[in-house]
């Protein structure tokens, strides 16, 4: 038996039981990280277009608003199903939360849910339209049941098309949301543009200093790269609030620019809790990432190619222009891209030092993540930015090569 | 000539200023820990060299302070475990990405460190749902979970690096010679990637040690660690205490550093 299971496994190919071994220590691994990461941001897809909660609340209210054409009011029986359940759920403690998501999709009726069960405790019997319409006259309003048909949605698109400043009208068609409302869709693009120039600034910084270390003499080399990699290894808190320390009115840059007379003691510049403090943080912050594989690849790269191109009667900058900087390429892309896939999906440092005007769209996630508890709309944004940092790995992997990303030097 | 010679100039200073930009942050909060005054700015007396303005005040606030001591034990803790995690399955994985046999490399290669680039609040967001469902959250084991994920790429990273220089005719010599997987492992494979599995590790503590979005999201009361408490100070009560915090993980940092870049050049030599 043995031995025939043992021709059967050579029988596959050579090298079928290496790679059986080498699969075997891989997998302990991709299953920690099924069960720890993969399933977690799955679950985050899943509640981006999920949400069971008013379903389970209120059936029999939406089985009734099934048969409702969705013109004038819905029949007496979607009146005495909702009096029931909006009851049952207000002693279930889960009113709260049916009425928060009735109230993201029509503003008001939060106050009209638990007003309404509040109420309905004194009524006993029908008609219903008339008990609950006595209560709050929203009852009498077709939006009202519009919105609790929306919410009754299990699988719904309403985050998503919430995410991208987009809504559902009553009659079942999309929407742009009004010009004051879109706030999702500004931010992405503030996001994107950000993300953009702490790129373009960490490459004007990075770059000549990562050409200095790359052919300066060993021992200086060494020390200069610990300038960089001394950032790189500090607390990303520390160093945020560092620039609190060095930005803030009363702080130690504003005081040497007074000290010297460069600005009054009444004309302090605002340099932090704002788009200016994230700028500047965030570069600060990113800026290691580019110079590293600026350095290796221009570590690679010959003097003697410069020395070339000056005896053949190149100027210094044409020199630079067609023999090094072509040869940098490989190094700039993968520092540009590693630095931008990391800034778009940057929160602490805008939340500690962006104020109002600096926040990215990972702050609006962690907004409603805390403090409006609007998971789905927090998920479908988590979602979308999700999707635009894979898609920037794919390209770094199939530019660069992910097994390449080295840290350090 | 003289146009050369401005430019070198004018590049030199360009990269002093740049320079200073990286590492001046990092050095001024260590001075204004030993403030005396209540302030995050050098006092007049600071300035003079007053020894009255200086003083030690905020280091003992640190140590007295319940808060920041259980900050160390948990952060130390949770750390530790994290990194325990790992260091042993991403160190078991780089030896399969390794070997010339691993089917579908890329693709495992770029699953394994995606943690590190996906943006921390989606995970963390992810994580949280996830976590409390299996009643995870607010608890140390789900922190040290999520914190061995977010270290994993790094010694995954490290040790692919160091086995890339790895010489895999040993294995089969060792092999040849009668020594089993373990036995390989033990006495070949381990004394020579030791370097960059420590690296890895140190790696993984410092992102375990530094993280704060997942504490933030899932830890309870229990579970606060440095980072968090360090969160908490900038965000609602902003005092030198943290700067004397700041000042202890710089210190950290540069022995982190230095252990790593001796490890380094010990692999390389």
């Amino acid at each position: 038996m043995s031995e025939r299971r043992g021709r059967r496994v050579a029988g596959v190919g050579p090298g079928y039981r290496e790679r059986l071994r080498a699969l075997g220590l891989v997998l302990p691994l991709l299953i920690f990280l099924g069960v720890t990461f993969l399933a977690p941001l799955g679950t985050m897809l899943l509640r981006s277009v999920y949400d069971p909660v008013v379903a389970d609340a209120l059936p029999a209210t939406l089985t009734a608003l099934r048969a409702w054409d969705g013109e004038g009011l819905p029949p007496e029986a979607a009146y005495e199903a909702a009096a029931r359940e909006i009851g049952t759920a207000r002693e279930a403690r889960t009113l709260g939360q049916v009425a928060s998501r009735a109230n993201r999709i029509e503003s008001g009726l939060r106050g009209v849910l638990t007003r309404t069960a509040r109420d309905l405790r004194e009524v006993t019997e029908g008609p219903w339209r008339e008990a609950m319409t006595a209560i709050d006259s929203a009852w009498v309003d077709p939006g009202t049941w519009h919105a609790i048909r929306a919410a009754g949605e299990r699988f719904t698109a309403r985050h998503y098309l919430n995410a991208v400043d987009m809504r559902r009208l009553a009659d079942g068609s999309v929407a742009r949301q009004p010009e004051e409302r879109r706030i999702y869709l500004p931010l992405l693009w503030r996001t994107l543009l950000v993300s953009l120039a702490i790129t373009v600034f960490c490459l004007i910084l990075g770059y000549p200093i990562a050409h200095l270390i790359a052919h300066a003499k060993p021992g200086r080399a060494g020390l200069l790269l610990a300038l960089v990699l001394v950032p790189f290894w500090t607390s990303l808190l520390v160093r945020t609030t560092s620039w609190i320390v060095l930005l803030q009115t009363q702080g130690v840059v504003n005081d040497l620019l007074v000290a010297i007379g460069l600005v009054g003691d009444d004309g302090r510049l605002s340099m932090v809790y704002n788009m200016t403090g994230t700028l500047v943080a965030m570069t600060h912050v990113l800026l290691p990432f580019m110079v590293l594989p600026l350095y290796s690849v221009m570590r690679s790269i010959p003097p003697l190619h410069m020395r070339a191109a000056a005896s053949m009667g190149a100027t210094p900058a044409q020199a630079f222009r067609r023999v090094y900087w072509p040869q940098t390429l490989p190094g700039v892309g993968a520092g540009s891209l590693l630095v931008f896939i990391l800034a778009i999906g940057y929160y602490i440092t805008p939340a500690l030092v962006g104020g109002s005007s600096g926040q990215l769209i990972s702050n609006m996630v962690a907004y409603h993540m805390q403090t409006s508890l609007n998971w789905g709309l927090a998920a479908a944004l988590g979602a979308l930015l999700l999707v635009g940092v894979l898609v920037l790995y794919l390209l770094y992997d199939r530019l660069i090569g992910v097994e390449r990303m080295s840290l350090g030097s | 000539m003289t146009g050369a010679r401005i430019g070198r100039f004018g590049y030199l200073a360009f990269c002093t200023c740049v320079f200073i930009f990286l590492v001046a942050p990092i050095i001024v909060i260590v001075p204004l820990s030993f403030n005396a005054e209540p302030y995050f700015t050098f006092t007049e007396g600071m300035l003079r060299l007053d020894p009255e303005a200086w003083s030690l005040r905020w280091y003992r606030e640190i140590v007295e302070n319940e808060a920041w001591t259980r900050g160390l034990v948990n952060s130390l803790v949770i750390g530790v475990s994290a990194t325990v995690l790992a260091t042993g399955l991403g160190t078991l994985a780089a030896l399969g990405l390794s070997s010339p046999a691993m089917p579908a490399r890329r693709f495992i290669t770029g699953l394994l460190i995606s943690p590190m680039v996906t943006p921390v609040i989606i995970s963390a967001a992810g994580m949280f749902f996830f976590y409390t469902n299996l009643g995870l959250a607010q608890t140390h084991l789900g922190l040290i979970l999520a914190h061995a994920t977010l270290g994993l790429p790094f010694v995954v990273i490290t040790v692919v690096a160091t086995l890339s220089a790895f010489d895999h005719n040993l294995t089969r010599a060792a092999a040849s010679l009668g020594a089993g997987p373990v036995r390989i492992f033990r006495t070949v494979q381990l004394p020579l990637i030791a370097p960059g599995v420590i690296s890895g590790a140190l790696f993984a503590f410092a992102t375990s040690f530094d993280e704060v979005v997942v504490v933030l999201f899932m830890g309870g009361l229990e579970q606060r660690t440095i980072p968090r408490q360090m969160w908490a100070g900038i965000r609602e009560q902003i005092s030198p205490a943290i700067l004397a915090v700041a000042t202890f993980l710089v210190v950290f940092a540069l022995a982190l550093l230095l252990t790593v870049e001796w490890l380094r050049r010990r692999a390389s030599a």
